[in-house]
């Protein structure tokens, strides 16, 4: 990723990161430690505002541990629901594995997993998002267009999904995907295509790109593609094109997390053991090196950028036919911003990418509980993503932070400018 | 070796080919407008505001078809023209054709009807505001060779920051000095992470935005909902007429009778442009820009360059978000700026990196904007979402340099590092 990094890694500096275990806690530890430090400073923002803080705080004089009592009390209720959320609580899945051994009813063991499969719902199209910007990046692409694809992906597994009737699930299920993962690569390709030709930077393009896709969606979402209510929203797709669903009614878990597992793996696969991968992850280091090298810069960037593209509309496709089963306007707020967060959080490495999107899938998932119960706003994990990103981006503030020593260029470098 | 080499766009070959372009695409005007005009009707605009102070002028009443094939006419014999000689400027072909193109199309759209062409300038110069300070922020910045992708969320930050700033005091003064202040705060922070620690600086904006869009969302959310009277709801500046500038006709409606947002975006305009073309410091920036190492050479200071541009830029983008708010609505809402600022960043690409391009980029954008207003109101047979599209594919083909390359500052996202 950094091209140009000096070869002077070898000054041995024993640290304790390299004591606990060598490299892959190292690579690890960034990021861990970035998401806590979000975390904790999200815990200061809802200690701030929250009313209790506030009365003992103006009772200060008299009563100064009260503020942190109160401050403590309020952070503890905002994670707990957020964790309970998210992951549902320990006790009541054992008592429900219980239940269900001793009487074959698995009512309570289902209701008490109800979290944590919600999360992995969530985290199911990060997933995919996540892959598509960290492909990008592998190539020196910075696709923040991932949004757009995302959307033009559910519109094109939508479109396929309610469009045909009568086929089995076999058919019309790949189908249907296939839709979603082609659409968003013509969405990627055009941003790629135009990179190669003309030079033109892709962080624009693609930005340009995601605003047609809104413009399209609220075109065809009112027009062409709308169901037959008043809503602006597409039809429901046909049973066969559902991604099936591994338990009954509530849990929405099904089969879109496995496939983004799988995908996850093709993408490390197709990165790190095959040639195109291999010349990707050159182009993406040193350009001019590898055009001298022999390949093709151009064609890279194209293969990339429908890849990238495909990815993401295999997000939006995954999203629509295992969730919502039908696409309505803002369907793809935030997607974007969360995947380029999730790609740098993971590194751009596949595995990494799965871990952020399970990390992420958990926080967002969680939110929403806890908006209902501790009344904090849903915005609160927007804030601290943004605080994770600065960190991984800046690790040189999380080393300062909790004095890792370690070099101190160690800087990711991404993105080259607009014109080259 | 031996090849003779062209200006950009005139090979006899491109010549030939942009020429054949533009005459089938003024038959292509003629067979798209012309069906369902009637001979005799005419299309009627109007050039002067009820409410505004100018002069008044008699409105403009053209005969459709006429005008149709007059301006369609033009574009055939620009492209003839094209072909057998070759026309220097791309640029300013490119802008005759949009131009028939655009007036052709309001000419069809209003065919029949009266629209309010004065108004439509008026209020694309106000839609054009905030993309303008935007880009303007842009310009500055990346002139020095900082790519601040984050304005959208130093907007927000801003526009939250101002209305609750002036709601709170009861100051519209202060809350744009908090507006202002706010932009430069956010953007100094940008400055710190990518002067300091060399953070990838297409990165950092990315949180910034993100970071942004959720402290705004989580503060609004969290306060501005239930206390909307005591917290968000500043009332906005007033429209300041300009005595005897806002009494000419056509001009003064739509330059001299406006709030204080917009005459500060004209005065920055002119400003920046003298500042980065005619003084020492606007040298030193451009240098900065282009080529850091010689500047550092002849003892410029390249951080300090670097870090008060991008901070000066905060505060415009800052601008930039008090106008969503006391210059607009006088309300905060939960995302408004609704990728204004990214727009912003096409039309500084668009314009150049150029104060005064920047601007007239900014201006096609809002007459884009307040365009796709009008049309829903004229019930044109376009579905508007489709219409809306057209800046920003006008930006795309705007990058692939055939009408013009635009060239960024040559040092352009590359963090310095002082040997």
């Amino acid at each position: 990723m950094s091209a140009n990094k000096e070869p002077e890694k070898t000054k041995a500096r024993p640290s304790l990161a390299k004591m606990l275990g060598g490299s892959a806690f190292q690579s690890l530890l960034v990021p861990i430690l970035a998401v806590f430090t979000g975390l904790v400073i999200g815990g200061i923002v809802i200690a701030v505002t929250d009313k209790g803080v506030a009365a003992a705080f103006g009772n200060f004089s008299a009563d100064p541990g009260g503020v942190f009592k109160a401050a403590w009390s309020a952070v503890a209720t905002a994670y707990g629901a957020l964790f309970y959320g998210s992951l549902g609580s320990p006790r009541e899945i054992i008592e429900g594995i219980r239940i269900y051994q001793s009487t074959g009813d698995n009512a309570a063991f289902l209701k008490a997993i109800y979290p944590f499969t919600e999360s992995l719902v969530t985290a199911t199209p990060y997933i995919f998002a996540g892959l598509a910007v960290a492909i990008g990046f592998r190539c020196g692409l910075f696709n923040i267009g991932a949004e757009g694809q995302f959307f033009i992906g559910a519109l094109g597994a939508a479109y396929v999904g309610y469009s045909i009737e009568g086929l089995p699930w076999f058919i019309h299920l790949p189908l249907a995907i296939l839709g979603g993962g082609v659409a968003g690569a013509i969405w990627g390709a055009i941003p790629g295509y135009l990179k190669a030709k003309f030079g033109a930077h892709e962080v624009v393009n693609t930005i340009m790109m995601n605003w047609i896709a809104f413009r399209l969606s609220d075109w065809l979402l009112t027009g062409p593609m709308m169901s037959s209510g008043f809503r602006p929203v597409t039809p429901n797709i046909q049973k066969a094109a559902e991604l099936p669903r591994f338990f009954s009614e509530p849990l929405r878990f099904n089969w879109g997390f496995v496939l983004a597992l799988v995908m996850a793996y093709l993408v490390y696969w197709f990165l790190f053991k095959t040639t195109l991968g291999f010349e990707i992850r050159s182009v993406g280091a040193n350009p001019d090196g590898s055009k001298y090298a022999g390949m093709s810069v151009v064609r890279n960037f194209v293969l990339v950028m429908v890849l990238s593209g495909g990815l993401a509309g295999l997000a939006g496709a995954a999203q629509v036919l295992g969730v919502d089963h039908w696409v309505g306007q803002g369907f793809s707020a935030g997607y974007g911003f969360d995947a380029i967060a999730l790609a740098l959080l993971g590194k751009s490495h596949p595995l990494g990418v799965v871990l952020a999107a399970i990390v992420f899938g958990i926080l967002r998932s969680g939110a929403t509980r806890m908006q209902s119960m501790a009344g904090i706003p849903i915005d609160i994990i927007s804030i601290i993503q943004g605080l994770v990103v600065i960190f991984v981006a800046a690790p040189i503030i999380i080393r300062w932070l909790f004095r890792i020593p370690g070099e101190t260029s160690d800087q990711t470098v991404l993105t080259r400018g607009w014109g080259k | 070796m031996a090849e003779k080499t062209y200006i950009h766009g005139t090979s006899p070959r491109q010549r030939m080919t942009v020429g054949a372009i533009l005459i089938v695409f003024g038959v292509l005007m003629l067979l798209l407008f012309t069906p369902g005009t009637e001979a005799g009707q005419t299309a009627k605009f109007g050039m002067n505001l009820t409410s505004s102070a100018a002069i008044k002028i008699p409105d403009i009443i053209l005969p459709v078809q006429t005008s149709l094939y007059v301006l369609s006419f033009i574009v055939v014999f620009l492209g003839a023209f094209q072909m057998a000689r070759g026309i220097r400027s791309p640029g300013a072909l490119f802008g005759i054709v949009a131009f028939a193109f655009v007036a052709a199309f309001l000419i069809w759209a209003t065919k029949g009807k009266s629209l309010s062409l004065i108004g439509m300038l008026t209020s694309s110069l106000v839609r054009a505001t905030p993309i303008a300070l935007a880009a303007l922020c842009g310009v500055i910045s990346e002139r020095a060779a900082v790519v601040n992708i984050g304005i959208e969320g130093i907007m927000l930050i801003s526009a939250q920051a101002s209305v609750v700033a002036a709601t709170l005091s009861g100051s519209m003064a202060l809350g744009l000095f908090v507006g202002v202040l706010a932009g430069a705060l956010v953007a100094a922070f940008h400055a710190f992470l990518v002067i300091r620690f060399k953070v990838d600086q297409i990165v950092s904006g990315v949180a910034i935005n993100i970071f942004a869009t959720g402290a705004t969302s989580f503060l609004s959310s969290k306060y501005l909902q239930h206390q909307g009277s005591l917290l968000n709801n500043s009332g906005t500046f007033p429209i300041i007429q300009i005595p005897l500038l806002s009494k000419i006709p056509v001009l003064g409606p739509i330059f001299f009778e406006n709030n204080l947002v917009v005459y500060l975006m004209m005065l920055i305009v002119i400003v920046m442009h003298i500042v980065l073309f005619y003084t020492p410091w606007g040298l030193r920036t451009r240098a900065v820009g282009e080529h850091p190492k010689a500047a550092d050479t002849l003892g410029i200071n390249v951080f300090f360059v670097r870090y008060v541009n991008v901070i000066v830029g905060g505060m415009i983008a800052g601008l930039g978000g008090v106008y969503f708010t006391l210059g607009s609505v006088g309300r905060f809402d939960e995302v408004m700026t609704a990728g204004k600022g990214f727009i912003g960043l096409a039309a500084m690409i668009f314009g150049n990196w150029n104060p005064i391009g920047a601007f007239t980029s900014s201006l096609i954008f809002g007459f884009a904007d307040s365009l796709q207003v009008k049309m829903q109101i004229l019930s044109v047979p376009i579905p508007s979402s489709i219409l809306a599209m057209a800046p920003y594919i006008v930006t795309m083909i705007v990058l692939t340099g055939v009408v013009g390359r635009a060239i960024p500052p040559a040092a352009d996202g590359v963090a310095y590092e002082k040997q």
